[in-house]
């Protein structure tokens, strides 16, 4: 998705005649419409997913697909038809061709008008949640896309800057944020899940559809908005609050953000990079573990899909991130050992030589960190007046320094790491010679190690993120061989799971064996309980 | 936190938190924000959110930023050490307007301390009390980032050490221990010719032997999921 501006070629240098509407396509909405109106889900997800892609590769790949106005004729005019089409038409432009300016202001112009609909309530369809996610990822990125745009001053005619001006409130970041947040408030979705926790709402279990008759358009693109909005502020350096925007989505337990992978990937890609920026290095650890073990394993089954390039592409990012994370936070036994033997062979020799912190392992840092970063925006608009000059890179520029600041203010604590594996008890005058120091130094830097593994998380609450801990009484250091605590809970959990699944699948439980199935398996866990006390 | 100055200042119902809480994304609070940042100052309270709500809308207005009260608010953050309010405040400050002087200064602190060299960081505090002292309560937030980090890492700390990490000496010193251990269970040794050893209470980080095995529970919301599917 990466814009190369100017370059390509523009539509109508290809005879495109916006008016043409091949038969395919003429079926295709006319199909789409019905099912639309009746509702049959599954259908809409087909044409949408499969038929949709495949006449844009028949028809139009190279230009954009006909004008709205020239399919309305087929759909009875129906005015929300007509602005998910231009949704649609704008997202394909988007992905194969250079927008204009004035193409660009009209998109945001038809986000206004669809998401105006869907927050006054009038829209009565039961849409894809793939569909619904691709409007949320789509409206970020073409922000995101906008901010790049304008932030290229330099080459601007006259024309694309009385264009900026006049329309200065097309994807204006407070407007962007607002929609997102209106659909977050509009749509109740951080009480619904709430309610889901005392059993009183089914929206998980529904994958977010509603089978009552009602629509599932404004609650879901609600949900997928507090995705969108940990996706906005990452891009503009804002860690702490874009996870306090995805707060309300427990990412530890299966939800309806996991069941659309890019969803998921985009979820998981910015919640860790956003704890990375935190130093809370163990949770991201966690958790891009877990994303890069289920990619590893589920990749076979998303090769056709569209997003399958997208995917692959964070996918790497994410291996790189990880990289970073454990060469500030040496904590492999945190990753599975498949994603680890990935990551060696992508990263392996990288990550040795991150660990010397000379001026080739900030090369590293740098290298990975620009590689693997979200594509940091300058959300407000550039001073009109001469000398016009390019700010595209200022955001990007300010988040690597300090990313980089702090890999510095690390430097010495590999080092460190080093000695403290190898001694139970050393004193500080023979440690501070073994590192070529003088003994305060060396106090400064035990320290920093101390404060650097000692996150404090957003209540407040101190968590260790040490690999080797250590304690110093007086002038003597005493490491403290943290021993991987056995996990006997987690493989209870397991067994337990695996025995209920089994049930299930050849009982159909009565009143009573359900009773003491329940019984049976509750004395298991007070077995667990007791055990770990 | 504050609440009440807010409330009188404003003449209007909601509290500040109010405001950030459903005007999230609202130019128009921005000069309720910048009059909550003194408040936080006069009346040493702090609230993390609200600030770096209004460095947000510096960020999409810059020509509405104060470089007065962007500085109030990174010595508010440098107080909240450990926590790394400091960071979150500068990844959202233009890199030229980090580049003025007094935020060059703010910055130079910021890293002594991540670093644990106090005794760097009172030196240049001293040489810019203009900044500093313009935020009361700032030099004990500070001594108490360096017990938490001293804390963290010593079970027994020489009295020098601890001296100059807190920058407090001789008899100012031996009130503010007298203080520690009628208070926090700080204990004072003699130790053999060396002046004396402060014995800091232990905790599961400065005694790893203390931690609870936490690691291995099963939290309730897993167990209620599995008899959720049975029933």
């Amino acid at each position: 998705m990466a814009d190369h501006d100017e370059q390509r070629l523009q539509p109508q240098d290809l005879g495109y005649d916006p008016n043409f509407v091949p038969d395919s396509v003429k079926s295709f909405v006319v199909h789409l419409y019905r099912q639309i109106r009746e509702k049959n889900v599954y259908e809409i997800h087909q044409l949408y997913e499969a038929s949709f892609q495949t006449l844009s590769e028949r028809h139009f790949k190279d230009t954009p697909w006909p004008s709205v106005d020239a399919v309305a004729q087929y759909v009875d005019n129906d005015h929300v038809f007509c602005l998910l089409y231009r949704e649609m038409w704008f997202r394909h432009l988007y992905a194969r061709l250079t927008p204009t300016l004035r193409q660009r202001i009209d998109s945001w112009d038809n986000y206004c008008s669809l998401f105006q609909v869907v927050l006054h309530g009038v829209v009565n369809m039961q849409l894809p949640n793939q569909w619904l996610w691709d409007m949320v990822d789509e409206f970020v990125y073409q922000f995101q896309s906008f901010c790049q745009y304008r932030a290229k001053m330099k080459n601007k005619t006259e024309q694309e800057i009385a264009l900026l001006r006049q329309f200065d409130q097309a994807w204006n970041v407070f407007g962007v944020l607002n929609f997102l947040q209106a659909l977050v408030e509009k749509s109740a979705i951080i009480q619904i899940l709430e309610q889901e926790k005392e059993g009183l709402e089914q929206f998980t279990a529904n994958d977010g559809y509603d089978y009552n008759g009602g629509s599932n358009v404004l609650k879901v693109l609600g949900y997928f908005s507090m995705v969108g909005l940990l996706r906005v502020h990452c891009l503009l350096g804002d860690y702490d609050t874009g996870l306090k925007c995805l707060q309300p989505i427990d990412i530890s337990q299966p939800g309806v953000f996991n069941i659309v992978i890019g969803c998921h990937i985009t979820t998981i890609y910015h919640y860790g990079f956003a704890n990375l920026m935190l130093r809370r290095y163990v949770e991201a650890i966690r958790e891009f573990n877990k994303i890069l073990l289920y990619i590893f394993k589920t990749k076979v089954y998303h090769q056709k899909s569209p997003q399958y390039e997208q995917i692959l592409k964070k996918n790497e990012q994410m291996y790189a991130l990880l990289a970073i994370c454990l060469s500030l936070c040496p904590q492999s036994k945190l990753v599975d050992e498949t994603v680890n033997s990935q990551l060696r062979e992508k990263y392996g020799e990288k990550m040795s030589r991150m660990q010397r912190y000379d001026d080739e392992a900030f090369a590293m840092y740098d290298e990975l960190f620009s590689y693997a970063c979200p594509k940091f925006i300058t959300p407000s608009a550039p001073s009109f007046e001469e000398p016009l000059v390019n700010y595209n890179q200022d955001a990007y520029r300010l988040q690597l320094k300090l990313f980089l600041y702090e890999a510095k203010q690390q430097q010495l604590l590999s080092g460190l790491r080093t000695f403290l594996k190898v001694y139970s008890t050393i004193s500080l005058a023979k440690l501070a010679s073994y590192m070529e120091v003088d003994e305060p130094t060396l106090r400064t830097i035990l320290l920093t190690y101390k404060h650097k593994t000692h996150a404090v998380d957003s209540a407040g609450k101190v968590i260790s993120n040490a690999d080797v801990n250590f304690f110093i009484d007086d002038d003597t250091i005493h490491v403290v061989e943290s021993k991987p605590p056995k996990r006997y809970g987690d493989y209870f959990i397991r067994q337990v799971a695996l025995v209920c699944l089994r049930l299930q699948c050849c009982l159909c439980f009565s009143g009573l064996s359900r009773i003491i199935i329940i019984s049976y398996i509750t004395i298991l866990f007070l077995h667990v309980y007791s055990f770990k006390g | 936190m504050g609440r009440e100055t807010a409330k009188a200042q404003q003449g209007t119902a909601y509290t500040v938190e109010q405001l950030v809480a459903f005007n999230r994304y609202n130019p128009d609070i921005l000069p309720d924000l910048e009059n909550y940042v003194n408040d936080q100052v006069s009346s040493q309270t702090y609230s993390l959110e609200s600030n770096l709500c209004l460095l947000r809308l510096y960020q999409f207005e810059p020509e509405k930023m104060s470089s007065q009260i962007v500085a109030r608010i990174l010595v508010k953050a440098l107080m909240a050490m450990p926590a790394p309010d400091f960071s979150l405040c500068l990844f959202l400050i233009p890199e030229r307007v980090q580049m003025e002087e007094q935020f060059k200064t703010l910055i130079v602190l910021s890293h002594y301390l991540e670093t644990g060299r106090f005794r760097q960081f009172w030196d240049e505090a001293a040489k810019s009390r203009h900044i500093v002292e313009a935020v009361p309560g700032f030099e004990q937030a500070i001594q108490d980032y360096a017990i938490h980090v001293l804390s963290l890492t010593y079970q027994r700390i020489p009295r020098t050490v601890l001296a100059e990490a807190i920058n407090i000496e001789g008899l100012a010193l031996d009130k503010f221990l007298e203080h520690q251990v009628a208070n926090s269970g700080w204990v004072i040794e003699k130790s053999q010719g060396r002046g004396q050893l402060i014995v800091l209470p232990r905790d599961e980080y400065n005694d790893p032997i203390l931690k609870k095995n936490t690691a291995d529970s099963v939290p309730f919301e897993h167990i209620a999921h599995i008899l959720n599917n049975l029933s």
